[in-house]
């Protein structure tokens, strides 16, 4: 009985909005439609996305949607249909993502990096090396604690590989999943934790608050290209959701990988210090962007 | 002062952003949160009446069903009407997915239970004879419902009230369904009290969000001062 009530209701609702779409859909602009993007925290946590979004949806006079979850639950929504564009940070869940026929035409959009931050007084000693994994191992050989975001995340996916990569595979007590974004990460890590995986943007944006040092760099600041933290921008594939808006995803896409998003990129600081460092405009195209990066075509 | 002159005008381009949001936020969450329970109240108390009035095998058993929903955790109803509302769920047809109207669903799932608890237990109340009393003096089903809402009014203004409560103040559910999502001017499309507190937690901007949570209390206690007043102008028996 509460069901049907409920259902009913649902339908009313739904009733309402359907015809509102109707009467857009005899409009021949795009004008009032609406996109929505599902995306990482950190591009909306730094505050960019508010500055590339506003000239896009006056251009167009579109409205863009935007949904800042995990790189795994944002790639998840592209999947079930929901969204129609996704900008994330995870090489290898997008080139799953475009695998399994969810997304198309991905482009290379900006980058910036990651690095090991932790407390000053560093039990591992880690401090100023530039190997990555040489200090992962002796964190987990000294047993420091180390903070996980352990959200599946793009910087908990970059986090994993790194263990691998350094041949870690037993985790202790010293290892703790925070299941947090990466601000509350690095909150933990300042009151009570030793280390954590951290994107440079959020750690430079917080540096006011807290009291940790940055131990291993990343490429920006000429360290190893392993903490390198490449975006990228894919369409939701309308041959497996009809009703995606993927006309308006891709101008989305446009708009960010041409000269005016990728400028607003490039002029975008907090504090006096560039966050991210645009890569979409090249006079010699990387075509691993567009397809997964281990693809070789079908003979 | 020409410092001074640059503080203030700052001041001033900061303040109206700052206020058109938080605006924005609170006309999304009273929305939200008055639609899904006035929608709630109109199933709930029938609901509430039938079940009260009646004698059937197995009421026991579906009141403790009820009461069980009262205290059902917020996430895992979001979770549900994510996966019945998503593109690929059984109402995927009608794109709710992070709409103000998937908000309302949730937030109607969440208080129906709670509002037609307490009106069950305030309907239940009203002692056999009052009902008699009306049906001897020639009352129709629906005289006898009207009379019976009017003795039990306290009880079914508490269960609004605790409907309202449950919806406007839970986080999970509207968090899962609705995005958070503000436009790039500061416009709230479905970011409401609860979720906006939640992420300007998470940025450290903790005097927006102390600002935002005394609001919530301050509306949770309008809204049961204005109902409480009404409930005491009504007069009559008390």
């Amino acid at each position: 009985m509460l069901a049907g009530v409920g259902g009913s209701a649902t339908i009313g609702l739904a009733g309402c909005l359907s015809s509102d779409e109707d009467a857009g859909d005899d409009d021949p602009e795009i004008s009032g439609e609406t996109l929505t993007l599902t995306t990482t925290t950190s591009t909306y946590d730094t505050g960019l996305l508010d500055e590339l979004n506003a000239p896009f949806e006056d251009r167009y006079g579109v409205t863009v949607d935007t949904v800042f979850q995990g790189t795994g639950a944002a790639l998840e929504t592209g999947r079930s249909g929901d969204s129609d564009v996704v900008m994330v940070h995870a090489r290898s869940l997008e080139d799953e993502f475009m695998e399994d026929g969810y997304g198309v035409n991905r482009r290379d959009l900006m980058f910036n990096d990651f690095v090991v931050v932790g407390t000053s007084d560093d039990p591992a000693g880690i401090g100023g090396g530039d190997d990555v994994e040489e200090a992962f191992v002796a964190i987990a050989e000294e047993g420091a604690t180390f903070v996980s975001r352990g959200d599946e995340s793009g910087t908990h996916t970059k986090e994993l590989e790194l263990w691998e990569a350094a041949g870690v595979d037993e985790f202790g007590e010293w290892y703790r999943e925070a299941g947090q974004g990466m601000g509350e990460v690095i909150t933990q890590v300042d009151q009570t934790g030793d280390y954590t995986l951290a994107d440079r943007g959020t750690v430079l944006s917080m540096q006011s608050e807290i009291d940790l040092e940055i131990h291993v760099e990343g490429p920006i600041e000429g360290g190893t290209e392993l903490l390198a933290n490449p975006y990228g921008i894919v369409a939701v594939n309308p041959g497996v959701h009809d009703d995606v808006e993927y006309d308006l995803a891709m101008a989305y896409i446009g708009y960010l990988t041409g000269p005016e998003g990728q400028e607003i990129i490039e002029e975008y600081t907090v504090e006096d210090e560039q966050l991210f460092f645009p890569e979409a405009i090249s006079e010699e195209p990387n075509f691993q962007q567009y397809v997964p990066e281990d693809w070789e075509p079908d003979d | 002062m020409p410092l001074d002159q640059a503080t203030h005008l700052a001041l001033l381009a900061e303040f109206p952003f700052e206020w058109n949001y938080i605006r924005s936020i609170v006309r999304v969450s009273l929305y939200v949160s008055l639609v899904a329970v006035t929608l709630s109240t109109l199933c709930s108390l029938p609901v509430a009446l039938l079940i009260g009035f009646k004698q059937f095998r197995g009421k026991a058993l579906v009141t403790s069903i009820i009461n069980t929903g009262m205290g059902f955790p917020s996430v895992v109803v979001g979770l549900v009407v994510l996966f019945a509302l998503s593109n690929e769920g059984p109402l995927g047809s009608f794109d709710l997915v992070f709409t103000p109207e998937a908000m309302i669903i949730s937030q109607f799932v969440l208080a129906t239970p709670v509002i037609t608890g307490v009106s069950l237990a305030a309907v239940s109340s009203v002692e056999q004879n009052v009902r008699d009393a009306a049906y001897a003096m020639g009352g129709t089903r629906f005289d006898v419902a009207l009379v019976t809402i009017k003795e039990a009014r306290y009880g079914i203004a508490t269960a609004l009230l605790a409907g309202f409560g449950r919806a406007i103040s839970e986080v999970g559910s509207v968090l899962i369904v609705g995005g958070n999502i503000a436009g790039a001017d500061g416009e709230s499309y479905t970011r409401t009290l609860t979720t906006a507190i939640q992420l300007e937690a998470r940025q450290g901007r903790f005097e927006t969000a102390m600002i935002l949570g005394a609001i919530l209390v301050v509306l949770v206690l309008l809204v049961n001062a204005i109902v409480v007043r009404l409930g005491s102008d009504d007069g009559g028996y008390r």
